[in-house]
C-alpha cells in the first residue's frame, strides 16, 4: 500500500510541475475576431485610411508575414531590403515580366496582391518547389481572413498613404442592395410542382396530394369538380369551366364558399403550359369523389 | 475432435465473410459519390452559419451550467488516451508473440499474452468512452454533429462495421490463444492478431479523416458544400501525416504504460522470480517506447510542413503565434522523456554486473543529452521587463538567443536521438564479445559512422546560420537522414558484429534499483500529458473555427485558452486517466489472485 501511495504521489507531483511550468510561461488567450458592420455614414478619406491600419494590424492578419523579424513575406509599408514601400513598387511590378496578373495601375496592383497572391511572386517567397510562381499567401477575399471589398479597398487607402504616394482609392458609398432574382422559374411539369409553385393546396384539397394540416380548407376541394360544374351557369364544358375557374375565379363560387379570396392574376403569372396542364389534370379526376 | 475442427472451420468462414464485408465496406466508401437527385442532397448543402444560440445548454443541479467545450474535451480526450493504448499494444503484442515464435522463447508468449490482458479491459473503457463523446457531440453541437455526420455518413458506416471486426478479431485472438498455440495453428493465431491490427489502424485511419477534415477541409466548396467525391474529404492533405504520428506515437505510449505496468508489478511484487519478469517486461516495454520516440519528432515534423504547405496561416498560429511558447512546454517534455528512457537503460546495465563494460561512457552521453536539451529548451525571445530588454540591448540574449532558432533545435534534436540510439546499442552490447575476425574493423567503422553523423549534423545546424531562411528550412531534411542513416547502419554492423557472440555477463533479472523504476512512470505520466497537450494544439489551430474557414464558432467558448489554463485540464483529464488505468491494474490484480488461489 506504501508503494502504490508512493507511486501515486511521484506522479501528482510531476503533474503538478508540469501545469506549474505551463502557467509560468506567457499566456495570451486567442479572442475570435468581433465582426463588425463597417458604417459609411460621414466616413472621411482619414477614417477610412484608419480603418485600413486596423484591418493591416488585425483581422487581415498581413503583419503575421510581413514583418521584419520573421520576414516571411516581402516588407510592404517601409524601405527595406524589398525595395520600395508597396504604394511605390506597385508602378514597377506591372511592367515585370514576371507579372501575370490584369492590373494597369498600382492600385489595382495592390487589390490584385491580396484577392490573387500568385499574380507575381516576389523572388525568394514563392511556395517551395514552384519556382517563385506560386505564393503562400491566401486570397484575402475567401477562407480565414473573408474581408469585404471595402475592408479591401481601405487596406489599399492605408497601403498607399504611408507609402508616401497619392491616395486613389475612392471612398466607398452605401451599396446598393443586392440585385433581385428577376430570372424566371421553370414551368411546372408536374400538378405537383404546379401545386408548389402557385401555392395551391394552401386553400384546395389537391387530387394526389397529401394534406397537411390546416391546408386545404378555405377553398373546394379540386377532385369531383364535375357537381360544381351542374350548378354553374351554363354554356361551359368541363375543361372551359376549369379553365374560368383558374382565370377569373370570381364568375362563379361554389356553394359554401367566399368570393374574392383567390388571386385572380393567374392569367398574368400562368404559363399556357402550366395552365393546361392544370386543366386536364383536374378534368381527369373530376368525375371521382 | 472432429467437432472443434468443424467449429474452428464455421468460425473461419464468418471472419472471412466478415473481412469480405469490410472490404466491400471500405471500397465502397472509397467510391461512393452523391448524385445531386439521390436522399443524399443534405450532404450538398452549405455549412450551417451559427449564432450565440444555436448551441444548447445543460445544466445539472449539482454542477450548474455545463461547459459545452470543457465536456467535449475530456471525453475525447480521455477516448483517445485509452484508443492510443489498445491500438498500440496489439502492435507490439503481435511483434512479441512473432518473436516468440521464432526463437522459441516461451516467455515471449507469456509476455504478448499478458499484454493483451492488460489491455482487454481499456477496450471496453475506449469504447464507452467514444459513446459518450458521440452523445455529448450530439447534445452540445447539434449543428456542427449534423453537418459532419451528413458528409461523413458512409465513412461512419464503414467505421461501425470495422468497429465490429475488430471485435471479433480481438476476442478470437485473445480467447483463442490456447486453442491455436500449436504447430499450424499458431500460424491461424498470428493471422488474427494481424487481422486485429488491420482493423484497428483502419479505424485509427477513418477517425483520423474526421480530425483532419476539421483543420484543413478538402473536397467541399468554399461555403462547405459538398463535391460528391468522399475520398476527397478523407484523402485530405493532414490525413498521412497524422496517421503516420498517431501510429508511431500509439506504439510509443503503448510501451511507456506497459512499461509503468512492470514498474508496479515490480515494486509490488512478493517474490523474486515475480520481480524478475516484471523486470524483464519493464526493460522490454522500454525499448518499444524508445523504438516509437526515436521517428516521433521526424513524423512531427512532417505533419508541421504539411500544415505550412496548406495554409501559411495555420502554421504561423502553430509555430510562431500563440502557440509559440508551447513549443518550449513540448521541448521540457520530450527532454524528460530522453533522459528518462536513456536513464532506465543505464540503470539497466547495471544488471549485467561486472559485465557492463560501458559504464564509464553513461556520464559523457548523460552529458550531451543535457547539453542538447538545454538548447531545445533555450526560448527564442526571453520574457523580461522593459529594463531589462534595455540592459540586454534586445529582446534577444546576444549569446543564447543563437541557441532559440531552428537551426540550433534541430540539430540538438537530432544530436539526443542519435545519442539515445547510442545509449540503445551500447545496452545491446553489454555483456557480450563479438568473435566476428573483423570485430576491431567494425568498432572503428561504428565510432566512424557516430562521429561523421554528428559532424554532419552539427555542420548543416551552424551553417544554416549563414544562409538565407529558405535555404536553412531545406537543411532539416539531410540532418533526419543523417540521423536515420546511423540508425540503420548501426544497427546492422552492430547485430552482424555480435552473431554467435561471447557472453561475459548474463543480466540478473529483477536485480534493477527502486529509483529506476520511478523512471518508467515518469515516461508513461509524461508520455501521457504530451499527448494531451499536443491534443490541444492540433485542436487550438483552428482557433475560432469548428472547422477551419468553412464553419465559424459561435459559442461563448469559442476563445483559444492560455496556455496554462489548457494545461490545468490537460492535468485534471491525465489524473482521471492514470485512475482508471491504477482501477485496470487493481482489476488484473485480482484476476492474478483468483488464478494463484486456483494454482494452490
Amino acid at each position: 500500500m506504501k508503494t502504490t501511495v508512493r507511486i501515486i504521489l511521484f506522479m501528482v507531483l510531476l503533474l503538478w510541475f508540469y501545469t506549474w511550468f505551463s502557467n509560468s510561461v506567457p499566456q495570451i488567450r486567442g479572442e475570435p475576431p468581433v465582426e463588425q458592420a463597417v458604417s459609411l455614414r460621414g466616413m472621411t478619406m482619414e477614417a477610412y485610411i484608419n480603418l485600413g491600419r486596423a484591418l493591416f494590424n488585425g483581422k487581415g492578419t498581413c503583419t503575421l508575414c510581413h514583418n521584419a523579424v520573421t520576414h516571411r513575406a516581402p516588407l510592404l509599408i517601409e524601405e527595406s531590403e524589398d525595395g520600395h514601400p508597396v504604394g511605390v513598387r506597385a508602378q514597377y511590378r506591372i511592367k515585370n515580366p514576371r507579372y501575370g496578373g490584369e492590373a494597369s495601375s498600382p492600385e489595382e496592383y495592390i487589390r490584385e496582391s491580396m484577392i490573387a497572391p500568385s499574380a507575381f511572386v516576389v523572388k525568394g517567397f514563392g511556395k517551395t518547389g514552384s519556382n517563385d510562381t506560386a505564393s503562400p499567401m491566401p486570397p484575402v477575399k475567401s477562407g480565414a481572413i473573408g474581408l469585404s471589398d471595402i475592408e479591401i479597398n481601405a487596406i489599399v487607402a492605408f497601403l498607399q498613404k504611408v507609402s508616401g504616394v497619392a491616395v486613389t482609392v475612392s471612398l466607398p458609398r452605401d451599396e446598393p442592395p443586392p440585385a433581385v432574382e428577376t430570372e424566371e422559374p421553370p414551368p411546372a411539369g408536374t400538378m405537383a410542382q404546379l401545386a408548389e409553385k402557385y401555392r395551391c393546396r394552401l386553400c384546395h384539397a389537391m387530387p394526389g396530394l397529401e394534406i397537411k394540416p390546416g391546408e386545404g380548407e378555405i377553398g373546394p376541394p379540386l377532385k369531383g369538380l364535375s357537381r360544381f360544374r351542374n350548378d354553374a351557369p351554363g354554356g361551359l364544358d368541363l375543361r372551359g369551366y376549369i379553365r374560368q375557374s383558374i382565370l377569373t375565379p370570381n364568375a362563379y363560387i361554389a356553394k359554401g364558399y367566399e368570393a374574392d379570396i383567390m388571386p385572380d392574376d393567374f392569367a398574368d403569372r400562368m404559363r399556357v403550359s402550366e395552365l393546361e396542364l392544370a386543366v386536364e389534370t383536374l378534368a381527369s379526376e373530376a368525375g371521382k369523389r | 475432435m472432429i467437432r472443434s475442427k468443424e467449429k474452428l472451420f464455421s468460425a473461419t468462414a464468418v471472419i472471412f465473410l466478415l473481412i469480405a464485408f469490410t472490404v466491400f465496406c471500405l471500397a465502397a466508401v472509397a467510391h461512393a459519390e452523391t448524385p445531386a437527385d439521390s436522399a443524399l442532397t443534405a450532404a450538398a448543402s452549405p455549412a450551417p452559419r451559427l449564432a450565440a444560440d444555436s448551441y444548447p445548454t445543460v445544466s445539472l443541479p449539482f454542477a450548474g451550467k455545463l461547459n459545452s467545450r470543457l465536456v467535449i474535451w475530456i471525453t475525447a480526450q480521455l477516448h483517445l488516451f485509452f484508443a492510443a493504448f489498445v491500438l498500440g499494444v496489439p502492435v507490439f503484442v503481435l511483434i512479441i508473440e512473432m518473436v516468440g515464435v521464432l526463437t522459441r522463447d516461451p516467455r515471449y508468449d507469456i509476455l504478448a499474452r499478458e499484454l493483451m490482458t492488460i489491455s482487454l479491459t481499456a477496450f471496453s473503457f475506449t469504447a464507452t468512452l467514444g459513446a459518450i463523446f458521440l452523445f455529448s457531440l450530439i447534445i452540445f453541437y447539434p449543428d456542427f454533429t449534423k453537418y459532419s455526420l451528413n458528409i461523413f455518413r458512409p465513412v461512419m458506416m464503414a467505421y461501425a462495421v470495422l468497429f465490429l471486426a475488430e471485435s471479433v478479431f480481438l476476442y478470437v485472438y485473445y480467447y483463442g490463444w490456447d486453442a491455436m498455440a500449436r504447430g499450424n495453428l499458431k500460424w491461424v493465431h498470428l493471422t488474427f492478431g494481424l487481422l486485429l491490427n488491420v482493423a484497428g489502424t483502419s479505424l485509427m485511419a477513418l477517425a483520423n479523416s474526421w480530425s483532419t477534415f476539421m483543420m484543413a477541409p478538402t473536397g467541399v466548396s468554399a461555403e462547405g458544400v459538398f463535391l460528391g467525391n468522399i475520398w476527397d474529404v478523407i484523402h485530405g492533405p493532414l490525413w498521412n501525416p497524422l496517421n503516420l504520428h498517431r501510429f508511431v506515437a500509439n506504439v510509443a505510449y503503448g510501451g511507456s504504460i506497459v512499461g509503468a505496468y512492470a514498474g508496479y508489478r515490480f515494486l509490488t511484487s512478493r517474490s523474486f522470480s515475480e520481480r524478475a519478469h516484471y523486470d524483464w517486461m519493464g526493460h522490454k516495454a522500454n525499448m518499444i517506447a524508445i523504438i516509437g520516440l526515436i521517428p516521433l519528432p521526424f513524423a512531427g515534423y512532417w505533419m508541421t510542413k504539411e500544415i505550412y504547405a496548406y495554409s501559411q496561416q495555420l502554421g504561423i498560429t502553430l509555430m510562431g503565434g500563440i502557440f509559440a511558447w508551447l513549443f518550449i512546454i513540448q521541448a521540457l517534455l520530450i527532454g524528460a522523456l530522453f533522459l528518462g528512457a536513456n536513464y532506465y537503460l543505464w540503470m539497466g546495465m547495471g544488471r549485467f554486473g561486472e559485465g557492463n563494460q560501458y559504464r564509464r561512457a553513461v556520464k559523457y552521453l548523460s552529458l550531451v543529452l543535457t547539453v542538447c536539451f538545454l538548447i531545445w529548451f533555450t526560448p527564442h525571445t526571453l520574457i523580461m521587463t522593459g529594463s531589462e530588454i534595455k540592459a540586454l540591448g534586445g529582446p534577444h540574449h546576444p549569446v543564447l538567443g543563437y541557441l532559440g532558432v531552428m537551426s540550433a533545435k534541430n540539430t540538438a534534436v537530432n544530436i539526443m536521438i542519435v545519442t539515445t540510439f547510442l545509449s540503445f546499442l551500447l545496452y545491446r552490447r553489454t555483456g557480450r564479445k563479438p568473435v566476428v575476425p573483423w570485430a576491431q574493423a567494425g568498432n572503428c567503422v561504428l565510432v566512424a559512422l557516430f562521429l561523421a553523423g554528428a559532424g554532419n549534423i552539427i555542420f548543416l545546424g551552424v551553417y544554416g546560420y549563414f544562409v538565407p531562411a529558405a535555404v536553412r528550412i531545406g537543411f532539416s531534411i539531410p540532418q533526419v537522414v543523417t540521423t536515420l542513416s546511423v540508425i540503420v547502419i548501426g544497427s546492422v554492423i552492430n547485430e552482424m558484429m555480435h552473431r554467435g557472440s561471447q557472453i561475459v555477463g548474463a543480466p540478473n533479472w529483477g536485480r534493477m534499483p527502486v529509483r529506476s523504476q520511478y523512471a518508467l512512470f515518469l515516461l508513461a505520466v509524461s508520455f501521457t500529458w504530451l499527448m494531451g497537450l499536443m491534443g490541444y494544439v492540433r485542436s487550438g489551430i483552428r482557433q475560432h473555427w469548428h472547422i477551419y474557414t468553412i464553419m465559424r464558432d459561435y459559442s461563448s467558448e469559442a476563445y483559444t485558452p492560455t496556455l496554462g489554463h489548457a494545461a490545468a485540464i490537460i492535468t485534471g483529464i491525465t489524473l482521471v486517466f492514470l485512475a482508471m488505468v491504477i482501477f485496470i491494474f487493481w482489476l488484473d490484480d485480482l484476476r492474478q489472485k483468483k488464478d494463484d488461489r486456483k494454482n494452490i
